[in-house]
């Protein structure tokens, strides 16, 4: 028996990205994916009412400083100053407004403040490298911080990461959830880099590099970058049938 | 066009964790389940740098979100957040979902670690809801012989849910 429509459930769905928008899961040149990634196939799973909803987090998560990672402390943290700035964006365009936006981050030497990162670069004591913001009503963010450093790691000889920061978002549903890394425009860096370049294709590996804006830049001041967050676009509403008790 | 996913590498322990991120309801909540579990690599070994998340509906099967069409019921988290330990242990203060829309209880779950390039994405159904389990069109979608992976089991204050990331009873893994 079809159920009246009064039972039925009005339903948004999230495109999937194109192939090759995201990283294989397992990537031979990046060694700790080699224990870490799923052998088996992945299930599909359909995008029911816990799947086209999720966790709406925004003010309340964020203090007075979290959007300036220079004024976090006593003194002034060593290293360029920049700005970070854009808007998260779904893919067709649609800002996401009022939404949690999560940095961290190297110093300016490229070191973290982490117990497991103690590579021969000072500490800046006036620099955590954590951030958050929720977006306005246009979407858009932005941070003030520094110019992350470079750092080296074990995966291959002489491996240096190019400069990155760390950014995760929420969007406004499951589907949206990313976790990313902005780098900077003409790192020289990427060409040896596996992780920049576990992206299949050549146009979404450019979609995470950010963009010198001269025009926010500030004399005297901070440099400026710009680079939008893109999430993935909703669908026409669909309707789903709830199933006859 | 979206923004491709990274790894969150090995450092995420400095930005993403939360104070009361692990716990979805407070202490003393009525019903209040610890579900707790441990992250294992393709060797076996424990994940000391991996992060969960969790999202669910309320008790009644009802969501803090405009989209949920039967109205949205403010006050309910329903997402959950912790890092593992050395010994690669999480937990979850949470309540258990009620069913919704003919399907069993279950929380969706995200895995991030240093060596995951995108996050994984699971589902905790509940051991002690076997026959609204067998009745579940995801659950059933999956081979049979994997299902008990996605399957939480009762422990003295909650539910254990442990993630194998890969090899022997490898967790099923969804593309959502
Ligand atoms: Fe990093």
């Amino acid at each position: 028996m079809a159920a009246p429509a009064s039972d039925r459930l009005i339903l948004p769905r999230y495109r999937r990205d194109p192939e090759g928008t995201h990283p294989p899961l397992g990537s031979p040149g990046y060694g700790s994916t080699r224990l870490r990634h799923p052998k088996q196939p992945l299930v599909l799973l359909p995008q029911k009412l816990t799947e086209v909803t999720g966790p709406l987090l925004g003010p309340g998560r964020v203090g007075a400083h979290d959007n300036d990672l220079t004024v976090q402390h006593d003194g002034e943290p060593q290293g360029q100053r920049i700005i970070v700035h854009g808007r998260l964006l779904d893919s067709d365009g649609r800002p996401i407004p009022d939404s949690l936006v999560e940095i961290w981050q190297a110093n300016a030497g490229g070191r973290y403040r982490h117990t497991g990162d103690n590579w021969p670069s000072p500490i800046d004591p006036n620099f955590t490298g954590v951030g958050r913001t929720v977006t306005d009503s246009a979407g858009r963010y932005e941070f003030t911080t520094i110019k992350p450093g470079a750092y080296p790691w074990r995966n291959h000889d002489n491996a240096w990461r190019p400069a990155h920061i760390h950014f995760s978002v929420f969007g406004q549903a499951f589907p949206q959830r990313l976790v990313t890394q902005m780098y900077f425009p003409d790192d020289p860096l990427f060409f040896q880099d596996p992780i920049f370049n576990s992206v299949p294709d050549e146009k979404a590996r450019q979609r995470m590099i950010s963009r010198y804006d001269h025009s926010r830049t500030t004399d005297h001041w901070a440099l400026a970058f710009e680079w939008d967050i893109v999430v993935r676009g909703r669908e026409q509403s669909v309707f789903e049938d709830e199933e006859d008790e | 066009m979206s923004t491709p996913s990274q790894t969150v590498g090995p450092y995420l322990a400095i930005g993403l964790p939360w104070e009361d991120g692990p716990t979805v309801v407070s202490a003393g909540t009525p019903g209040a389940v610890w579900i707790r579990g441990t992250v294992y690599d393709g060797n076996g070994d424990v994940v000391p740098d991996a992060l969960v998340e969790t999202w669910q509906a309320d008790p009644d099967g009802r969501f803090d979100h405009p989209d949920d069409p039967r109205g949205r019921v403010p006050g309910f988290r329903g997402f959950g957040r912790c890092p593992t330990g050395s010994d690669g242990t999480y937990g979850i203060l949470t309540q258990v979902p009620g069913a919704l829309q003919g399907q069993a209880p279950h929380i969706d779950v995200s895995v991030f670690a240093r060596g995951l390039l995108n996050r994984v994405v699971t589902r905790i159904y509940f051991a002690d809801k076997a026959a609204e389990n067998a009745a579940d069109e995801v659950l059933r979608s999956v081979p049979e012989e994997r299902r008990h992976t996605l399957v939480a089991q009762k422990t003295e204050d909650g539910y254990r849910f442990d993630v194998r990331l890969q090899g022997e009873g490898e967790t099923v893994f969804f593309d959502v």
